[in-house]
């Protein structure tokens, strides 16, 4: 089984086909399609690209094929497609061609030489993407150690607006007052606990939403001293995005949700 | 009024701290309008050189300045810190060799040069590192999308723009056999459309 290519024996079948069963599947994979392995076919028999001998190239094509085949590889529908197109432009080339349709264009193995030659090339070009210096693979990119806030940039509290809602809550509490009808028993202590549980629930509460005007005034005194003294100690954080907007309170170390 | 030599400390400074390349524009803003964009650029080509024969350097990219190792040092730097960044399979250069080169393509496009299906995982790979992106979609059944570079891809490869990719290799030339007559217009064909491939993107 030879063939000569310019009268120079070029292919005796198979060269280096029979490769150890186990590793035949690991020389096959590395194949990226059937271009792939035509290419290796043509640069391994340092076939002419541009003229291309057919026959021992399907030949050869086809026993990879078979060999993949035989060894239940999962043979991609691909390489059975070109196997089937390698033989189409081997047909075409036995056919004699009528000489008004000799022009060069009509060699059926142009098409071929084509994708061939733009896989090549496209082949080539992902080696030299490749070699390219990688952020991350071969060049690290630099950033000094800057000192950055680490708080998130909130705005503070105007005493004044804190004050504001205070006398929001004391008129409300005014208002329900006759409503109290027990005494209640006030801790400070307490109510900073009760803050905490309710914030550590809800992360986030709005000013006036952690005081219970309905309790009286004695009740919100506490729950603001309550709230004072949780801020002092750095427990909670009290902000306000803008002025006369709403004041929210919230864990100073929130745990993420 | 900042002399020079200040001027370029600042810049330093600046350039050292980003976290990301930043343009000669973007650091107009730390004169105020005392330097133009033209003075900054040559204070940063002449830090540049202040910079060479150092173990950083400081490069020009698509997006701007940005100082990183030079690459001769990394295999020693890879033994300090192992877990570098993996290669990427074949089939996943080769997929983005044909977006860079023949950008936007189309996934059909792709398959066709390759010559076998381009899975998913792959365009995602390249999708999530920010090297490609959908830049539209053509207009033939199913509207597949069309995919392009961007200009992370340029940052991450060292490039300011697609005109520094390599050149493509041109494969006929390396034959050494006799070119037969049937096949020159093949090659004319292949070489006719070389310049054209060149002045992509």
């Amino acid at each position: 089984m030879t063939a000569k290519v310019y009268g120079e024996p070029v292919i005796e079948l198979p060269h280096d086909l029979y490769i150890p069963p186990d590793a035949l599947e690991v020389v096959l994979e590395a194949f990226e399609g059937p271009l792939d392995l035509l290419l290796y076919l043509i640069r391994k028999e340092n076939l002419d690209i541009l003229d291309i001998p057919m026959a021992p190239l399907t030949r050869q094509y086809l026993e990879y094929v078979e060999i993949m085949r035989k060894t239940n590889l999962e043979l991609a529908a691909e390489y059975l497609v070109m196997a089937a197109m390698l033989m189409e432009i081997k047909s075409r080339l036995l056919l004699p061609r009528p000489p008004a349709a000799a022009a060069v264009e009509d060699d059926p193995r142009a098409e071929l030489v084509r994708r061939l030659l733009e896989y090549e090339r496209m082949k080539k070009a992902a080696q030299g993407l490749d070699e390219l210096p990688q952020v991350g693979r071969d060049v690290i990119a630099i950033s000094v150690w800057i000192e950055k806030a680490v708080a998130e940039s909130l705005p503070d509290v105007n005493a004044a607006a804190l004050a504001e809602a205070w006398r929001g809550l004391l008129h409300r509490a005014r208002l329900s007052a006759h409503h109290r009808v027990s005494r209640e028993e006030l801790s400070v202590r307490a109510h900073m606990s009760s803050i905490l549980r309710t914030l550590n629930e809800r992360r986030v509460a709005e000013f006036a939403e952690l005081f219970d005007p309905a309790r009286g005034v004695a009740v919100l005194v506490v729950t603001f001293l309550a709230l004072l003294e949780l801020a002092r100690e750095l427990l909670v954080e009290i902000t306000q995005s803008a002025g006369f907007g709403p004041i929210y309170v919230k864990l100073a170390h929130a745990q993420p949700a | 009024m900042l002399n020079p030599p200040e001027a370029k400390r600042i810049l330093e400074a600046a350039l050292l701290a980003a976290q990301e390349p930043v343009s000669a524009t973007e650091l107009k803003r730390l004169f105020e309008g005392e330097l133009g964009v033209d003075a900054i650029r040559k204070l940063l080509a002449e830090l540049a050189e202040e910079w060479r024969g150092r173990a950083v350097e400081l490069v020009s990219l698509s997006s701007g300045w940005r100082f990183q190792t030079r690459p001769e040092f990394q295999p020693y730097l890879d033994r300090l810190f192992p877990d570098k960044a993996p290669r990427y399979s074949r089939a996943v250069m080769e997929t983005l060799a044909i977006i860079a080169y023949r950008q936007p393509v189309t996934r059909g496009d792709i398959e066709d040069v390759r010559g076998v299906g381009v899975s998913t995982q792959i365009i995602q790979a390249l999708e999530s590192r920010g090297w490609i992106d959908v830049v539209g979609h053509r207009e033939t059944p199913g509207r597949p999308a069309l995919y392009a570079t961007t200009t992370r891809f340029l940052d991450d490869l060292g490039l300011r723009s697609l005109e520094e990719l390599p050149p493509l290799v041109e494969i006929a030339k390396t034959l050494q056999l006799e070119v037969v007559p049937t096949a020159e217009a093949v090659v004319r064909e292949e070489q006719q459309q070389e310049p054209a491939t060149g002045t992509d993107g």
